[in-house]
């Protein structure tokens, strides 16, 4: 019912013109936050009317043409069938034109090129599929993926897309730049060729693997602008937004230093219930192995393994996390995984029955980790190492525990 | 289609009899109406298997959230319908229409080189097969769109070598193809039949046919270096051994801009055979729509990289490649504005091959509009990878390239059965499809200016409303073609009764295949004609 609703609505609107209330779509290109996008915008419209203006005179002539001068009306064919004037005109008047649309169209592409004087720099990875965003000046550095909703709505059909806020258009983290600052972009990519595009901003650019590219904006308006991949990147090129989230200078420089503080601090390691860890387990899931292994656990046959039953996956847990964290010719490895995260996942994949797996175990963030790794982690063996080594969790030293998996 | 008549003909040596019998005449056959209607009836079954991949995609389109496929078989349907469209459909239709029509054109009693016209159509199913048979292979068909970029293309599963296989066994049958136009053209007119008085079909087959031999190996060695960077470690195109990702969409765009003009050319040139005859008119400007297609298929060669304004181009390369680009607008308005005075003061009736050559020059017009527009490069910036650039050429080879291969078979049709095609459901089928391909293909500009990328199988709510009333005009659009089916059927049956050797009212006057019977003898032309005919050119 509300599909054959939508339908007619659909088809009214496309019989009155096009005139609409609803404030969901455009019907013209997105106008945007910045002076570039605004002047591309102008050129857009400037071309969109000389071209309606040729069409009016063209299709008026041939409809005319067509009512008047029919056999049925009477009318006799003339037989003239060349005219070295009109063919002069008709070829000068639209060279004319199109030197009069070239002359903005150069002074555009010339500014698009400026990336000179630019106050900041972002270098974008394009990833199969997600977008990778650091920081040049501040090293602020983090994966922006499809936010959960989206990422879990689109693989269970029985899910309604109408019910996600912004579905397939949001992200997990969001691209965050000050406003009034020129800001130079850098793009490539570690795999295929992707895209990157915020339609406020006035344009994309190509990431390209093994060469980097530039692009600049300058947002005057704090907002939050949402755009696409726009490079055909494989499987789930559908599913990898972006959103840029511009704020004022000063609620920037906040968002910096509290970004900063929780790049540094190292990861969680507070024991967990068994509930929550399955539950966060799930959005890493999400995150990191959807893509590949699906939501049911199952893979792709031909593709990708399955991890339901999977011998690796329920057997050996050690040898399963140096599994993960090692990756395979074929599978990326997750060293960068944290302890938390790398435990919440793995007692997902084992127990969860979304995946299909049950071996009734839990794994707590210190198991993840080597005496090696504490040492590392917290080098003045502070607290948190400690209360690790305290609960007697932490698998003794990387050597041992190889040795363990090997066996 | 096929015009099965023995011409017992006292003139004619023993040798030189009717078609063999049974299903060998079509393996063997060098006949040029033979192996023309070979490759129409080919081009007709794959328009409707390309068909099919295109009401896959709409119907997982008409709705967000992902209903029937998964969507790594969404970017195979994506690939595969344009690759089985273009390579399967529009090219082997004009080529179909070449070999049927040329020869009766230029009175000529054959192609210049009928053996290779017969392998060239095996060598085209054997292609479009192979192609075809990837669907089934492990890893799916090829998913990385019709272009074939790499490195997303070498993700390919076992596919790969049998795509790339396929495209070269695709390339030497359009090789062959070409050459056979060309030597037709070159050595078999009738005297008297000079270049400049040949009907504008035949010289936008030419042209076409030097396109194809310029560009086929281009493509074939793009794919070929593909298929080493995959199997033999060479890095054309890896970075990592000093290739360059983007050195292949150079090379991809060199051939795959003339391509779209393969298929656009003789378009034109069908619809400056089929207009001046309902308008009762020659054709205005004969000659600067000869030298307008020279120009267009000039200009094809030197304007590759705007499909590639955004990968990264140097500033120079951007604005070059944009005035290239706009330059093409004035030799393709020459043509338009030459076949709206063609209509101007005519006498003009509207049968369905002319219904559908109209809608073509209006439609064809809309879609150069936005070509236009994509042409100014910091807008392109914009459009680029968008729907935007999906309506675009969409119009430019649905109600352009399909319309005009549809009014062809409407005018032909008669000539190659010797019997009327139902005019009632004609216009029916010409109705049904002038209105829903523009609901299908028009709201796809609103998406594209919106922010909806092409090639996704799944997008945000905003863009629902227009997915679906394009997915609608989709499934009206495709069913109607069923239509066309039934009437050629139909019409072989006997349709609605015999024609003249004329068929449509002064129509020897613009073309010597409407000198000879209806249905056309199984050959023509063994003696060549005496009088040429000359309605469409300047005559003082």
């Amino acid at each position: 019912m509300k599909k054959t609703k939508q339908l007619l609505a659909c088809s009214v609107l496309l019989a009155s013109g096009l005139e609409s209330a609803h404030a969901d779509y455009t019907l013209n290109l997105v106008k945007g936050v910045t002076q570039l996008s605004h002047r591309l915008y102008d050129l857009h419209m400037l071309i969109l009317w000389v071209c309606v203006a040729i069409g009016v005179g063209v299709f008026g002539t041939m409809f005319y043409s067509i009512y008047h001068h029919r056999k049925s009306k009477g009318h006799q064919a003339a037989q003239f069938h060349e005219s070295t004037t009109v063919e002069i005109i008709w070829t000068i008047i639209p060279t004319l034109i199109l030197i009069g649309m070239a002359v903005p169209a150069t002074y555009a592409v010339m500014d698009i090129d400026k990336v000179e004087e630019s106050e900041m720099s972002i270098k974008v990875t394009g990833k199969q599929w997600y977008w990778d965003y650091e920081y040049l000046d501040n090293g602020i550095h983090f994966e922006s993926h499809l936010d959960e909703a989206s990422e879990k709505t689109h693989r269970v059909s029985t899910m309604d897309p109408r019910s996600v806020p912004n579905y397939l258009l949001n992200v997990d983290k969001p691209l965050v730049i000050p406003t009034k600052t020129k800001i130079r972009f850098l793009f490539t990519s570690s795999d295929v060729i992707h895209s990157w595009w915020v339609p406020d901003l006035g344009w994309k650019k190509d990431a390209n693997p093994g060469f980097v590219n530039e692009a600049w904006t300058y947002v005057e308006k704090p907002g939050t602008y949402r755009g696409q991949c726009t490079e055909l990147c494989g499987r789930d090129h559908g599913f990898m937004p972006v959103v840029v989230i511009a704020m004022e200078q000063e609620q920037y420089d906040a968002w910096v230093k509290t970004t900063l503080e929780k790049q540094s601090q190292g990861p969680d390691l507070s024991k967990q219930s068994r509930a929550s860890l399955l539950a966060k387990g799930e959005s890493v899931y999400l995150k990191n192995c959807v893509a590949c292994h699906q939501i049911d656990g199952k893979g792709i046959s031909g593709w990708y393994p399955a991890l339901r039953d999977s011998g690796k996956v329920i057997g050996n847990v050690d040898q399963l996390i140096g599994f993960v964290q090692a990756g395979t010719s074929k599978m990326p490895a997750f060293k960068k995984l944290p302890a938390n995260e790398l435990a919440e996942l793995v007692t997902y994949i084992r127990n969860s029955a979304d995946i299909g797996n049950n071996v009734n175990d839990e794994f707590q963030p210190c198991q993840a980790l080597t005496l090696d790794d504490l040492d590392e982690l917290f080098p003045d063996n502070d607290d948190a190492g400690q209360q690790c080594k305290e609960h007697g969790e932490v698998k003794p030293t990387a050597k041992t525990a190889s040795a363990a998996a090997g066996s | 289609m096929s015009a099965v008549v023995a011409e017992h003909d006292d003139h004619h040596d023993h040798h030189d009899h009717g078609p063999e019998k049974g299903i060998l005449r079509w393996v063997f056959t060098t006949n040029h109406k033979d192996i023309g209607t070979l490759y129409l009836v080919f081009a007709l079954v794959m328009f409707f298997v390309g068909g099919t991949m295109a009401l896959i995609i709409r119907a997982e389109l008409f709705e967000p959230g992902l209903q029937f496929v998964d969507p790594n078989f969404f970017n195979s349907m994506t690939t595969m319908h344009a690759l089985v469209m273009v390579f399967g459909a529009v090219m082997p239709a004009f080529v179909g229409l070449a070999n049927w029509m040329i020869p009766m054109m230029v009175g000529a009693p054959d192609m210049a080189l009928p053996r290779m016209n017969n392998m060239s159509f095996w060598m085209l199913v054997a292609g479009v097969l192979l192609l075809a048979s990837t669907l089934f292979m492990e890893g799916g068909a090829p998913a990385s769109g019709w272009t074939l970029y790499p490195p997303l293309v070498l993700q390919t599963g076992k596919a790969f070598p049998f795509a790339i296989f396929s495209v070269h066994l695709l390339g030497v049958s359009s090789i062959m193809g070409a050459i056979n136009v060309i030597a037709t053209i070159f050595n078999m007119r009738a005297p008297g039949m000079t270049l400049m008085k040949m009907p504008l079909f035949v010289w936008t087959w030419l042209i076409t046919a030097f396109l194809l031999i310029a560009i086929m190996p281009v493509f074939a060695g793009a794919v070929t270096m593909l298929l080493t960077d995959k199997f033999f470690a060479t890095s054309f195109f890896d970075a990592a051994g000093g290739g360059d990702p983007v050195l292949y969409q150079h090379i991809f765009w060199f051939f795959g801009h003339p391509e779209v003009y393969v298929m656009i050319l003789p378009t034109f040139g069908v619809a400056s055979t089929i207009i001046p005859v309902f308008a009762r008119k020659p054709l205005f400007g004969y000659a600067s729509m000869v030298y307008a297609t020279g120009a267009i298929a000039f200009l094809s060669f030197i304007v590759w990289a705007h499909h590639m304004f955004t990968v990264g181009l140097p500033i120079a390369g951007e604005l070059y490649f944009m005035y290239a680009t706009m330059l093409i607008a004035i030799p393709t308005g020459v043509k338009v504005f030459n076949w709206t005075a063609t209509m101007w003061k005519g006498a003009m009736t509207f049968e369905t091959p002319m219904l559908f050559s109209i809608a073509f020059v209006v439609l064809f017009t809309m879609g150069g509009f936005t070509g236009l527009m994509m042409s100014v490069a910091p807008v392109d910036f914009q459009y680029h990878d968008t729907y935007f650039i999906v309506a675009h050429f969409h119009y430019t080879l649905v109600p352009a390239s399909i319309f005009i291969l549809m009014a062809a078979g409407y005018y032909w049709l008669p000539k190659w059965t010797g019997n009327m095609y139902n005019e009632k459901i004609g216009q029916l089928h010409f109705w049904l499809s002038a209105i829903s391909v523009n609901i299908l293909f028009f709201p796809q500009h609103f998406l594209g200016l919106a922010g909806m990328p092409r090639r996704i199988p799944d997008y945000a709510i905003q863009f629902a409303d227009w997915n679906m009333v394009s997915s609608v005009g989709a499934f009206i659009y495709g069913f109607s073609q069923l239509l066309f089916v039934y009437i050629v059927i139909d019409t072989i049956r006997g349709g609605t009764g015999k024609v003249t050797a004329e068929v449509w009212e002064d129509a020897a006057k613009h073309g010597l295949e409407w000198t000879v019977p209806s249905p056309a003898p199984y050959h023509t032309f063994s003696t060549p004609p005496t009088i040429i005919p000359t309605e469409h050119i300047v005559d003082h």
